[in-house]
């Protein structure tokens, strides 16, 4: 069950065939946003300040400028969720009356050329009366403090709570309680690509096309006709080639509505490319959580009993349609992780600030909560002498189907597996004695692992059950075949550098008997795609991909009931391979081009017993699957500058069957990356003031080529039935363990100079500080 | 607004006269005048890369260097690498180590490289990914694209 795919009988999924994505990509011809040509560009008047009222706005005689009073009849962006006592925050698309946090649109500007209307922008002048800002999230939960919304006492906006029967009894009973405190800081997810939006309008048909770096395509154009009180099929919005997303692109954006607005307004084209600063102090930020985690464990170091509380700073507003309590609630469901603990106590709060709205970046909130449960483990391996590897053999789920303490249905996975593959591989033994010897030289290296989950492809009943305004989920996909025999497919995923075009026409090419690249496959265009939820939570390979080989197999039906009638032969003796229907076990044989010439031309064959045409329509809506991975790693400190060195980099992973191993490759490969820049480099600093002093990429720090280790990946393939393609979701696995890994890495490397690092950025700065703290003098 | 200046980009060989302010900047007249937008911006300040073209054979960052700068200067951009539809060993390489996924920084990194193999065909593994540490890449952790640009050079060189 768990071997690489091998003698699958399928002729083309599980092969590392090249990308159809990149040709154009790589010869310049890609069409991303900024690429289009536009009468008018637009630049935002953005607030210098955190917390103020705006007093006024004086615009310069003859500028083109629009401000919230124009845009009085734009809805403001209310997203809803029905539970845990969540408090509906409204934002204006301009800010209207106050102001919540530095960078917030204030006036749209338009000019002629980007640096024309960059100058009517600083022509604008706005005066605001500044008031107290509150910028930590427990800061902001602490009486007294400013509040960032009104309606929301204390700054609370979302409050789950949980806590099994018995709870107090079984930690009281236990063995030994240890705690920890993790506090993740402020992230950006930092697609090179950031937000671009492109409104034009059509005089003939006075439609809207929104072209923009979206993952989330249909929901927008909902969204925006909602905001606006259009029509909604007098707007289409275009996602074309998008330069990464992580995350980020999959909210609503403001500034959309307003390019919209604009293009509606002044029939014609407007856009808007952001730059760099604006996507660092005023796209959506992430991951800025604190966690207290105690574990109450048994004499032989089985987890019983495991509580927490979650703070997670939301920001200013709340992002739709997840709402701003996805991080905080995500955190409470799924924090035990893929250890079988029994008893679980958890208050998860989401808190605004005075601070750039939070909304999901690639892992949403498992980063977190999997680098604190993950420093757990250590902490109490540490405590019972026993190695890492050890306290999750004794802990981790081995039974499926599994269901959680909260509630979560884990599908069959490989989690000891994975465990013992990347222990074998990493080689403790060998490393201890390497350390040992590496210590009597005054070299500090250490060794880290991350075991974790990562929920995948959820549909509608997972969405249902967080209670939202919008019930995500589903996916449907319209697969037709033209009658030259030509197929395509037309999906409302939208992918923006996952390779889905490929992968998606692997899959329909074994259902068909065709090549892949008599397969185009449709993305990105509310006109072309049937309604979909877009691009995100790890789902687009294993739903839109589920739905297209369900659609296939429609398709597959027909074509053989099309092949009896023109061959003469039962339905069910015809097989469809190398582009040829065959009578199975002779050498009769149709090329499918006749077939789909006939579903068009020679429908009077079929005797009125086949529909003409072939289109096929197909949704697919699965409750969700889990994929797992070990992480371990070996870093080396140095602790005169604190500089961490990753010098190997494991990861086992299982995440079903692989549809094509070089893209399952790249996404891990890529999400680690991520990983590796949240555990030790990146970081979206605020000041007292609620300014972001990290506002271009010289001050917040992706990975660069030097940063980042050789990273070693060994598969195995779960095949246990769960998903229609067998395929699991894999997107986020590499940024959910990578940080955990490296903290804990880092902590085992620190561990002769009894200190810890309880918070991530492991910064060189903050292990120096850590070190100065130092008790202990190793030897 | 102030005085412009007329100008020739000389493109992959074609020269575009145009007339820009002296404040533009190479990308925004390579991308806007002369509607070569295979170059892409991706910070402005001239950290990311994905700017990066060739100006008389070395790697610029076009966003920090001046329209004006570029006057009567050979320049070559990501559109100049492929044979029509035929696609150069870099960019094959490219293709074949999946060292692009969303595309974006792709430009970049091709013309860095294209600019640094040119000058330095042996050059050694360890500077290469020196090399490469000027441009980011946010999909791929980088491990396939130091793949792709190695298997290039071996190729090369033969």
């Amino acid at each position: 069950m768990n071997a690489p795919t091998k003698d699958s009988g399928l002729a083309w999924v599980g092969r590392a065939i090249r990308r159809v994505e990149d040709p154009a990509l790589l010869g310049g011809r890609g069409r991303f946003t900024a690429d289009l040509p536009a009468a008018l560009r637009v630049r935002f008047v953005r607030s210098p300040v955190a917390a103020g009222r705006i007093e006024r706005i004086a615009i310069p005689e003859g500028a083109n400028v629009v401000t919230a009073a124009d845009l009085a009849a734009v809805k403001p962006i209310m997203p809803a969720l029905h539970k845990f006592g969540y408090v509906p925050i409204a934002q204006p698309v301009l800010a209207s009356g106050c102001v919540r946090f530095v960078g917030e649109p204030i006036a749209a500007a338009l000019a002629g050329s980007e640096a024309q209307a960059e100058d009517v922008a600083d022509a604008v002048s706005v005066d605001i009366a500044a008031s107290a800002a509150v910028i930590d999230a427990r800061a902001a939960l602490a009486d007294g403090a400013p509040l960032v919304h009104a309606q929301a006492a204390r700054n609370l906006v979302v409050e789950g709570k949980v806590e099994t029967p018995g709870f107090a009894a079984v930690q009281g009973a236990a063995h030994r309680l240890i705690a920890i405190e993790l506090r993740s800081r402020r992230q950006n997810a930092t697609p090179l690509e950031g937000r671009a939006g492109h409104a034009a309008f059509d005089p003939v048909s006075g439609r809207v096309t929104l072209t923009c770096a979206t993952q989330m395509p249909h929901l927008l154009r909902t969204a925006i006709a909602d905001l606006i009180g259009m029509p909604e099929g007098d707007l289409r919005v275009i996602a074309p080639d998008v330069g990464g997303g992580f995350g980020q692109k999959m909210s609503l954006v403001p500034e959309y509505v307003v390019l919209v607005w604009l293009a509606r307004k002044l029939e014609s084209s407007v856009a808007w490319t952001e730059d760099r600063r604006e996507n660092l102090i005023a796209s959506f930020h992430s991951r800025d959580q604190s966690i207290r985690l105690q574990g109450a464990f048994a004499a032989d170091a089985k987890l019983l009993a495991l509580s927490a509380e979650v703070v997670a700073n939301v920001g200013a507003y709340s992002c739709y349609p997840t709402t701003c309590a996805v991080e905080p609630l995500m955190a409470m469901a799924e924090l035990p992780g893929p250890y079988d603990v029994r008893a679980y106590a958890c208050v998860a709060r989401g808190v605004l600030t005075n601070t750039c709205p939070m909304a999901p970046y690639r892992g949403v909130s498992r980063p977190v909560i999997t680098t604190a449960l993950e420093r757990l483990m250590d902490a109490a391996a540490a405590e019972f002498g026993i190695e890492p590897v050890e306290i999750r053999r004794r802990n981790l789920i081995e039974k499926f189907p599994y269901t959680s303490v909260t509630g979560l249905v884990f599908d069959a996975g490989s989690y000891q597996q994975t465990l013992e593959m990347a222990a074998a591989a990493i080689d403790v033994p060998a490393f201890r004695r390497r350390q040992q010897q590496a210590r009597s030289q005054r070299r500090y290296l250490g060794i880290g692992f991350a075991a974790f989950s990562e929920r995948t492809g959820y549909g509608t009943p997972a969405f249902a059950a967080r209670g939202m305004g919008v019930t995500l989920g589903w996916e449907t996909v319209e697969l037709a075949m033209d009658p030259s025999g030509w197929v395509e497919v037309r999906i409302g995923a939208s992918p923006h550098g996952q390779g889905l075009r490929t992968t998606i026409a692997q899959l329909v090419a074994d259902e068909l008997g065709l090549a892949p690249d008599r397969i185009k496959v449709v993305h990105g265009d509310t006109d072309r795609t049937p309604y979909g939820w877009g691009t995100f939570a790890s789902r687009s390979l294993v739903i839109a991909g589920g739905a297209s080989v369900l659609a296939a197999r429609k398709v597959r039906a027909k074509l053989k009931k099309i092949a009896s009638h023109l061959m003469e032969a039962a339905a069910d003796d015809i097989v469809l391979t190398d582009g040829v229907a065959r009578v199975a076990g002779t050498d009769r044989t149709l090329p499918i081009e006749t077939l789909a010439r006939a579903a068009y031309h020679q429908v009077h064959l079929f005797k009125g017993e086949i529909d003409p045409a072939i289109c096929e329509t197909a949704t697919y809506d699965p409750p969700g699957t889990f994929s797992n991975a070990c992480h371990a790693c070996i870093v080396e400190v140095d602790p005169e500058t604190g500089r961490v060195t990753i010098a190997r980099f494991v990861v086992a992973e299982d995440a079903g069957r692989l549809v094509n191993p070089m893209i399952v490759d790249g996404q891990i490969v890529g999400g680690v990356a991520q990983g590796i820049g949240n555990a030790l480099l990146e970081e979206i600093v605020y000041d007292e003031g609620g300014n972001v002093l990290t506002a271009t990429l010289a001050d917040f720090l992706p990975p660069t080529s030097r940063e980042m280790p050789p990273i070693e990946l060994l598969h195995l393939e779960t095949l246990d039935g769960t998903t229609v393609t067998q395929a699991k979701g894999l997107g986020e696995g590499g940024a959910i363990g990578a940080p955990a890994a490296v903290l804990n890495a880092v902590n085992d490397a620190l561990a002769p100079f009894g200190v810890t690092i309880e918070e991530i950025p492991a910064t060189p700065r903050r292990i120096r500080a850590a070190l100065r703290q130092a008790t202990k003098k190793p030897r | 607004m102030s005085e412009r200046s007329d100008i020739t980009l000389t493109i992959n060989g074609h020269a575009h006269a145009i007339r820009v302010e002296p404040r533009r900047t190479l990308v925004d007249a390579i991308r806007e005048d002369c509607g070569q937008t295979g170059t892409h911006i991706g910070c402005e300040h001239g950290v990311c890369g994905a700017c990066t073209v060739l100006v008389d054979g070395e790697p610029v960052r076009s966003c920090l260097m001046l329209a004006v700068q570029a006057d009567g200067r050979e320049i070559r951009t990501v559109e100049g690498l492929a044979n029509g539809d035929d696609l150069n060993p870099l960019q094959r390489a490219f293709m074949e180590h999946h060292g692009l996924q969303c595309g974006f920084c792709t430009p970049g990194f091709l013309m860095l490289v294209t600019g640094v193999l040119e000058r330095e065909p042996d050059i050694s593994d360890d500077d290469l990914v020196d090399v490469l540490s000027s441009n980011l890449c946010r999909c791929t952790g980088y491990q396939s694209i130091v793949k792709a640009v190695r298997a290039a050079a071996a190729q090369m060189r033969r």
